[in-house]
């Protein structure tokens, strides 16, 4: 076991500035704060030679102490990548999760985090995503929900705002896609589903009614695996608008975006 | 030759019940020794089974219940996302500047990258063509109201520490914003683009107090002709980490 670094300082205790007090007794009020103070902490003992604590949650931020194989840590929170730990003297830092995983539990097994992978990216439950693009000539912003029944099938959910230069309006789909082959990084899928569009013709227009109309949509798309649990998506559909005229509407729509699994 | 004769008569004797060995099972008084025998290995067995129980750890006093000890793993509690609110000054351009409040949601993906959800309000004063000229109102108060949200990807590019005197260390980070949404102003709703950059500075793991710049950019052709108009805005805000 390593003696106890002697050439490392000790963290300077961070505490509220008195300007801040006022609005942080304020937010102390939170339950959330109040609950997480109340959790049971893991704890996790050190088997490497050393654990390294950083003074901030990054990559750039100096290391100001260690801790000794066979000591132990408990884990306070995280964020992103990096674990706030507290040491068995009382210190507190900031440990990498790279790190971390070289861990173990008080039993002896290795320590383990579900992060995402492309295993998850393969197969996981939920998307979430974020997407952006054109619809009908129209600038769109949405939001999409999907639901994994198999690896290979999806039931999503989608809803976005779209602003053009003659009309605004909203478009709300539910469908399914399939993806051919979601163990690739870069993993094509079709979508088929059915969706309602709102329509708000600009007040400069002759007639400005809001109008609503049912759609059905075919489509195309791609998604590609980015990190942990984000990926790239971006998405052809097309389209039929069901007015009440003669002749139906055509719609083309593209989107790209951010998504993550979970 | 009585002596040659003795020999032979013995040899041929000594062959004779040399093989009575081998026969034995045939004679009645020979099963009553087999089963001797087998009564004597039979006792022999117990003698072995007796002698390996006594050599076998003798029987324990009090049993010991040891339960093995099962590690309840908690739960670390993940700390990615932020709220909070700013207020600042806005810039709309052709109005006066005006003060603005906005909400704001991120969430940190890494520690470089993170999302921002954003919604403000502004009142608009006037334009200079409305102040010039005396009573006339291009628009309604509802109409002056600006509103705007907007979906941002972040990237903390210079993160590092801020120190106040020589106890209080604070983690802090430069920031850019870009991303884009929808500005709702004039009786219009147009779609916007914003981009900007800000100072992120945690009191505490918790708390982040921030100073940010945005320009919000839209297309109108409200007042003559169809421009990008860039409304400037600069705030100070709070979040809280949960």
């Amino acid at each position: 076991m390593l003696a106890p670094s002697t050439t490392t300082t000790r963290l300077p205790r961070r505490s509220i500035s008195p300007l801040c007090r006022p609005l942080a007794l304020l937010l102390l009020a939170l339950p959330m704060v109040a609950q997480s103070a109340q959790r049971e902490l893991l704890q996790l003992f050190v088997v490497e030679p050393y654990l390294e604590l950083h003074t901030g949650p990054g990559r750039g931020y100096p290391v100001t102490q260690v801790v000794a194989r066979g000591d132990s840590v408990d884990v306070l929170f995280r964020r992103t990548e990096w674990y706030k730990v507290r040491t068995e003297r009382g210190i507190e830092g900031w440990a990498a999760e790279e790190a971390l995983l070289k861990t173990t539990l008080a039993d002896g097994t290795p320590f383990h985090i579900e992060r995402g992978n492309r295993d998850g990216f393969r197969s996981h439950s939920w998307e979430f995503g974020i997407l952006a693009g054109d619809y009908g000539g129209a600038s769109m912003i949405g939001g999409l929900v999907a639901r994994s029944l198999t690896d290979n099938l999806n039931i999503e959910l989608y809803g976005a705002q779209f602003l053009g230069d003659t009309y605004n309006g909203y478009i709300a789909d539910l469908g399914l896609s399939h993806v051919f082959k979601p163990e690739w990084r870069c993993s094509p899928f079709v979508t088929l589903g059915t969706g309602v569009e709102r329509v708000e013709p600009k007040t400069t227009l002759v007639a400005p009614t809001h109008q609503n109309f049912q759609t059905a949509y075919v489509g195309f798309g791609a998604r590609y695996y980015l990190a942990r649990r984000t990926f790239l998506r971006a998405e052809y559909r097309s389209h039929t608008v069901f007015t009440n005229g003669n002749t139906n509407e055509v719609e083309t729509e593209w989107k790209i975006g951010f998504a993550f699994f979970y | 030759m009585e002596n040659r004769i003795r020999i032979l008569l013995l040899t041929l004797a000594l062959t004779a019940t040399s093989g009575c060995a081998s026969l034995h099972r045939l004679w009645p008084w020979h099963r009553h020794a087999d089963a001797e025998v087998a009564a004597q290995k039979a006792d022999a067995a117990a003698d072995a089974a007796a002698a390996a129980a006594e050599a076998a750890p003798p029987p324990t006093v009090i049993e010991p219940q040891v339960e093995r000890r099962k590690i309840k793993v908690p739960k670390i509690a993940a700390r990615n996302f932020e709220i909070g609110a700013k207020y600042g000054e806005i810039s709309i351009e052709s109005y006066t500047a005006a003060p603005v409040a906005a909400v704001m949601l991120d969430y940190h993906i890494t520690e470089d990258f993170f999302f921002e959800a954003s919604a403000g309000q502004a009142d608009a004063g006037q334009t200079s063509f409305e102040t010039l000229g005396g009573n006339i109102q291009l628009l309604t108060s509802e109409e002056r109201k600006f509103r705007y949200y907007n979906l941002s990807l972040g990237y903390n590019f210079l993160p590092g520490e801020v120190f106040l005197g020589r106890n209080h260390a604070m983690t802090s980070a430069f920031y850019m914003l870009g991303g884009m949404g929808a500005v709702k102003f004039e009786g219009d709703q147009k779609f916007a683009v914003n981009f900007g950059a800000g100072f992120r500075v945690l009191p505490t793991d918790w708390l982040a107090v921030r100073i940010e710049a945005q320009d919000i950019v839209f297309k109108s052709d409200f007042l003559g002709t169809n421009r990008l108009r860039n409304n400037l805005a600069a705030y100070l805000g709070a979040t809280v980490y949960f």
